[in-house]
């Protein structure tokens, strides 16, 4: 196992102790539900999507250290994109963690705090769970509970 | 034992260090660090006996059962029935033809509730359970009174982790068919006063389903003495193989009971127009059984009352006592689950940290926990937590380990600043 370091990097914990964009949205013109049913963890994400565009994206819900900064740090990443840039950046993000075509070239910035989750694949989960819940929204599939399992 | 640290600790009743040398997989490194297995109360770890046994099944006596007139046949036919035997004087039965082996505790639990309850569940009957129930002791009930248009009430427990008697005694009605009650909780550790609610329930006629899944491993368990109509059970939680439990019936029961599921073994004889089934308990056993688990399963229980059960329970509760002073000198750890009698469990939270992270932080560390719902979600939600960490304690385990259990907390500390 590597060292619990390459797991939990500050700018993880950073986000865990202070998520960013967590707050209900009240002109959310999308929204979906994520769960774990293996730990329980639940994220609701909100989003403002205006000509394509996400102007606005926040989430509320609990979770592990992971999941809430994996979370957090997507809202910033996804803020002011595309739908379908968001959509390249879950590729390249999923990819990184599943260990697939590393190199496609998608810029994913931060979100490279996670790749040393790869090594603990039960963990793996709790970084794509928002990722998943996201997608969902995006395809508009509000009424779908989007589980990791 | 109580679950305020205790003043003097007690002198450990086993002997670990020879315990541990029957135990294969104990000797074995995690991550580089030894390993300090403290997940008992998710499955144990097995005894060479138990692995023997097992293997022995299949290198000189694999054959089927109950029907064979060749000697290999015969010699699985006779283990087979000695490990029912040995499990009917584990728990105290009066007779061999009230141990019925399954699958495990969920599938005891989902044969009582087809055979016994359901041919006798009206509309707007109410089966009784408690909020510190296994998900296995509510998701079959729950079924089944949605069929039968049922009510499934919630006995309610207290801060500790006590169920309410007051409560139980004004929810058992004349419309509850069954009380289906956990022995000792794997959420929270309470050992529930069984006998008591036992003959609280019979008072008003009401059967009692008692889940031993947790109990059998840590306390002395006597099914006559309990008084229950069913006491179910798993193997692997007492240190036999998986995929083999019992249910205990009281055989008056079991005789009015319709078959689970049909096939061979559970008949007497079939024609297209009817069949004939067999006597308990193998009216309850279709199909070729998990018959080397039985013969495991059989071996663990021979294995641990070796020891003796009241001196299992001893060093268990030792353990618990020291760990539980333990872990709270950790700054920011809440127990849930302080009830007045606990066994083998402990479960916490750590302020601001999830449960998952000190999961891994641990296991890094090489120790072993559970971190998450325990597959009893109600309780969680009772406490207002989505999950928690629960160290459970074997027969094995040492006091040095509860020490590796305390360092790998103070390193989550660390890490989470």
């Amino acid at each position: 196992m590597s060292d619990l370091r390459e797991l939990y990097q500050e700018v993880i914990l950073d986000h865990n102790r202070r998520p960013r964009n967590c707050y209900v949205m009240d002109c959310a013109t999308r929204t979906a539900d994520g769960h774990n049913p293996l730990c329980g963890d639940t994220v609701k994400v909100y989003l403002r999507i205006e000509d394509g565009i996400i102007e606005e994206i926040s989430f509320q819900g609990h979770g592990c250290a992971i999941c809430t900064a994996s979370t957090s740090l997507m809202t910033e990443s996804v803020k002011g994109k595309t739908v379908t840039e968001a959509k390249e950046i879950f590729e390249g993000f999923h990819d990184m963690l599943t260990g697939v075509a590393a190199e496609q070239g998608v810029e994913l910035g931060k979100l490279q705090v996670f790749e040393g989750v790869r090594e603990y694949p039960v963990r793996v989960k709790c970084a794509t769970l928002a990722w998943h819940t996201l997608n969902a929204a995006m395809n508009g599939n509000d009424d779908e509970k989007v589980t990791t399992e | 034992m109580t679950t305020k640290p205790a003043a003097v600790e007690q002198a450990l009743v086993l002997d670990t260090e020879h315990i541990r040398a029957d135990f294969p997989a104990l000797h074995q490194e995690v991550h580089g660090k030894p390993l300090v297995y403290l997940d008992n109360a998710a499955t144990t770890q097995k005894p060479r006996a138990v692995i023997d046994a097992v293997r022995s099944f299949y290198e000189r006596d694999c054959a089927n059962i109950h029907r064979g007139v060749h000697a290999l046949s015969q010699r699985a036919t006779v283990a087979f029935e000695q490990a029912r035997t040995t499990v009917k004087k584990h728990l105290g039965a009066a007779d061999s033809r009230e141990i019925v082996f399954t699958r495990g505790a969920t599938e005891s639990i989902n044969l009582v509730a087809a055979s016994f309850v359901r041919p006798r569940l009206q509309a707007g009957d109410e089966v009784l359970i408690s909020t510190m129930e296994h998900h296995s002791n509510i998701v079959p009930w729950q079924l089944l009174c949605e069929e039968r248009g049922a009510h499934l009430k919630v006995i309610p427990i207290d801060d500790n982790g006590d169920v309410i008697l007051d409560e139980y005694e004004k929810l058992l009605s004349d419309r509850t068919r069954i009380v289906g009650i956990v022995h000792v909780s794997n959420a929270l550790g309470t050992v529930n006063p069984v006998r008591q609610m036992v003959e609280m329930a019979h008072a008003r006629g009401v059967p009692v389903l008692v889940d031993g899944a947790q109990a059998v491993p840590h306390l002395t368990v006597d099914v006559r003495e309990l008084g229950c109509d069913f006491y179910v059970f798993s193997g692997h939680k007492v240190y036999g193989p998986t995929g083999i439990g019992v249910l205990y019936g009281k055989r008056a029961h079991l005789l009015k009971m319709v078959p689970y599921q049909g096939g061979g073994d559970m008949i007497l004889s079939v024609t297209f127009a009817k069949t004939t089934f067999n006597e308990p308990p193998h009216r309850f056993e279709a199909g070729t059984p998990n018959i080397e688990g039985a013969i495991g399963l059989a071996t663990a229980l021979v294995y641990v009352d070796g020891f003796g059960m009241d001196a299992v329970a001893a060093h268990e509760d030792e353990l618990l006592s020291r760990a539980t002073a333990a872990v709270l000198e950790v700054p920011g750890v809440r127990l849930i689950g302080t009830a007045r009698r606990k066994a083998s469990v402990l479960s916490f939270v750590m302020e601001g940290i999830h449960p998952h992270d000190i999961g891994t932080i641990l296991d890094a560390e090489g120790v072993a926990v559970r971190a998450g719902h325990h597959c009893a979600q109600p309780v969680m939600a009772r406490y207002g937590v989505s999950a928690t960490v629960r160290a459970s304690f074997g027969l094995y385990n040492r006091p040095e380990e509860i020490g590796a259990l305390v360092e790998g907390l103070h390193r989550v500390r660390e890490v989470f600043g």
